[in-house]
């Protein structure tokens, strides 16, 4: 396949939609919280929720539960962010669920922190009484996401079921929750992966370092591109190398696998997404191991 | 770049998984290892085709049983447009899932089998989108491989069809007939060669050409407000915005205004997009407006001009989808949320129910089921600022909810 050369333009409606939703949760719950990962969907959440209550504040906090296995770059532009929006920033860490026990770290080849950090976020959202966690989840990611709703009622274990969704009929949306429960919500449910580029790329927004080419020590696993760090169980004959590239989604440096790419602005992201035949979640080992992975984890509690 | 809203119905043995797949497929929309991980699904199912519909069902419940149970959004774009698809099940017992996901769409898609022609399920479809007053229709005759492309049999069902049509209320409703077969491709995204007979557009030709957002523009303008933005900031001391997703018309900077229910008249000082302050808002937008006087407005009430009052109503007379397992019955109380509005409200009367099959009304009924559709008359605790649907489909429907479960269980329309 060629490469496109025109980049389709955002469609404008999907803004509408999200700070419409933005702001019925700001209407309809006491103690919102936005779950910010650092990654490209969650910053377009806040990108969305400045807008939504301009010249107003973002009338509720950031929740970043932090892994520790974060890329640094991450978390260096997660503060720069707060500094730039005025935002309000909650840190919990999964090491500290660690520590108290309630967790156990993941051992072997694919340990990851990433089933673990459930724990450390239903803790947080009971620590502080949340009543609704603002997800950047699309739907166009997994098929399990494709049919999750927009306010996705949670049981006091934070457990998705997905039989017994409330219908969402036009663009009415029911927050009302028994004690105990809880809502995720998903601003950004009807955006894509392209959507959440172009928009980039309209507003001028600023993503952290990692989304763009750069020189990496990295490993060869399962036919695809890991970033090396201390975190990640390699064996005697996954030798690390240098390569170019960069990250086309960003999650744990455990569970993110890169591409090879010589993309260093947002146009040439977006090239690169049109004619990519691998999807986003492609390089998301948590959702491979097995075909209902993300459903299992959602019902969990996972966002 | 416009957002078009697609529902279909239907079930697998239609051809509808591989209509949406051909779609998927020749728009270049779907990756290579989605199309991997589900060829492997169809190997480990023991098909030896690809099935589509794994694409779609995607819940471990719907995939064991080969059912569609929920709505599942699919996404799809091509230059000009972006498209989303809410597929439904097409059985009756999917009947609260099929009118959830048509909600939105400005054009459904209802499936016919050439060798079956108009069946009980292409009744209840029809009905919902005349229902919820779907602007477009395209009846697809598929399978028309199975029937050797004749014209004769598409001819037929096309009578059938606008014999149907003939009964209904809606009568603005547009019709488009398609002849394909969505296994060969033919009449998808190209023209078929098998049908030379036919000299409509294809299926995604039809698609790319709906003009559906400048018609909710011609609505009267009814802002409902959602939050009130009051910053108390040093640089907005006294900034008090009214923010808001205008349902239907357009509000321009400078216009006379007047606050429902309180009555109050004002003037828009400005309206603002973010930062940016717009002369015009449509149908749709987002935005925030300030107005050139204090008066008494907040969440649940409507800003509307003068000249086109909606009439505030605290009885009303509705059509109401079942959506719960636990029927309605008179008597009961219930929260109705119109827009930002949520109001108490009672179910005083039942008056009838309604057949969606041969259109019959049922009189004499004591409740509305799960998937039923019945006439109503509600009583509201403070006044509804809504248009009838038939009116104003943006200011015309309401969803009832159950104080005790919290649940959603019933969508009106407002007649």
């Amino acid at each position: 396949m060629s490469i496109p050369s025109t980049i389709p333009a955002f469609p404008r409606m999907l803004e509408d939609e999200s700070i419409y939703i933005m702001r019925e949760v700001a209407a309809q719950f006491e103690r919102p919280a936005l779950l910010f990962s650092g990654g490209k969907d969650s910053i377009t959440l806040v990108r969305l929720a400045q807008k939504a209550f301009w010249p107003g504040k973002i009338p509720f906090p950031l929740l970043h539960v932090d892994t520790g296995h974060n890329f640094p770059e991450t978390i260096e532009f997660r503060d720069w962010l707060v500094k730039e929006t005025g935002a309000e920033l909650i840190v919990r860490y999964v090491q500290d669920s660690i520590n108290s026990g309630k967790v156990k770290e993941e051992t072997g080849k694919y340990a990851s922190r990433n089933v673990l950090q459930t724990v450390t976020l239903l803790d947080a959202i009971e620590e502080f009484k949340f009543d609704a966690c603002i997800g950047g989840a699309r739907r166009d990611e997994e098929k399990a996401r494709a049919k999750e709703r927009i306010f996705s009622v949670r049981d006091d274990f934070g457990q998705w079921d997905p039989k017994k969704q409330r219908p969402e009929l036009f663009d009415m949306l029911n927050g009302r929750i028994n004690i105990g429960e809880n809502v995720r919500v998903f601003p950004i449910s009807n955006w894509t992966e392209l959507d959440v580029w172009t928009y980039i790329k309209e507003e001028n927004m600023a993503i952290p370092s990692i989304y763009y080419t750069h020189k990496r020590e990295v490993i060869e696993r399962d036919g695809m591109i890991w970033p090396n760090s201390p975190y990640l169980n390699t064996s005697e004959e996954e030798i690390p190398f240098e390569e170019i590239v960069r990250f086309r989604t960003v999650g744990d440096m455990t569970c993110t696998a890169a591409v090879a790419s010589t993309a260093n602005n947002i146009d040439d992201i977006i090239r690169e997404i049109l004619s990519a035949k691998i999807s986003e979640r492609g390089a998301r080992m948590d959702d491979k191991r097995s075909e209902a992975a993300m459903e299992q984890r959602k019902k969990e509690g996972y966002f | 770049m416009d957002i078009v809203r697609i529902a279909t119905a239907g079930s697998v043995d239609d051809g509808k998984s591989t209509l949406i797949g051909r779609l998927l497929f020749e728009t270049n929309s779907i990756t290579a290892d989605k199309l991997e991980a589900i060829e492997r699904a169809s190997k480990r199912r023991g098909v030896d085709y690809i099935d589509l519909s794994l694409l779609t069902d995607g819940l471990i419940a719907e995939r064991e049983q080969g059912i569609t149970i929920d709505v599942a959004n699919i996404y799809f774009s091509t230059p000009s447009r972006k498209y989303i698809i809410a597929d439904t099940p097409g059985h009756f017992e999917y009947t609260r899932n099929m009118i959830t996901g048509a909600s939105n769409a400005q054009v459904a898609v209802i499936l016919i089998d050439a060798r079956n022609g108009i069946v009980e399920q292409t009744h209840r479809h029809f009905y919902i989108t005349q229902l919820l007053r779907i602007p477009y229709v395209v009846v697809c005759i598929n399978k028309m491989d199975l029937v050797n492309y004749a014209q004769k049999q598409y001819e037929s069902i096309k009578e059938q069809f606008n014999d149907l049509f003939e009964k209904a209320n809606y009568k603005e409703q547009q019709l488009q007939f398609i002849p394909a077969s969505s296994l060969y491709g033919d009449n998808i995204s190209t023209k078929s060669t098998q049908m030379d007979w036919y000299k409509g557009p294809v299926l995604l030709e039809f698609l790319e050409g709906i003009e559906w957002h400048s018609l909710e523009n011609q609505f009267p303008p009814r802002f409902p407000v959602q939050y009130v933005i009051r910053p108390k900031s040093e640089q907005w001391h006294d900034f008090r915005g009214f923010a808001g997703k205008l349902a239907s018309g357009l509000l321009k900077k400078g216009d006379a205004v007047v606050a429902l229910p309180s009555m109050q008249e004002s003037t828009i000082e400005n309206i603002y997009r973010f930062e940016e302050a717009i002369d015009q808002a449509e149908s749709g937008d987002s935005v925030v407006i300030t107005l050139s006087s204090e008066i008494d407005l907040s969440r649940g009430d409507m800003l509307v001009k003068k000249d086109h009052l909606p009439a505030p109503m605290k009885e009303l007379s509705a059509q109401v989808c079942w959506l719960d397992h636990t029927p309605l019955k008179p008597g009961k109380n219930y929260l109705l949320q119109h827009g930002s509005n949520r109001v108490k409200a009672k179910v005083t009367n039942l008056f009838s129910s309604i057949n969606i099959v041969d259109y019959q009304t049922i009189e004499g009924v004591e409740e509305i089921g799960l998937n039923e559709i019945g006439y109503v008359s509600i009583k509201t605790a403070r006044p509804v600022l809504a248009d009838t649907y038939a009116s104003n489909k943006r200011n015309g429907a309401f969803i009832l909810i159950d104080e005790g479960t919290n649940s959603t269980v019933g969508v009106g329309f407002i007649g």
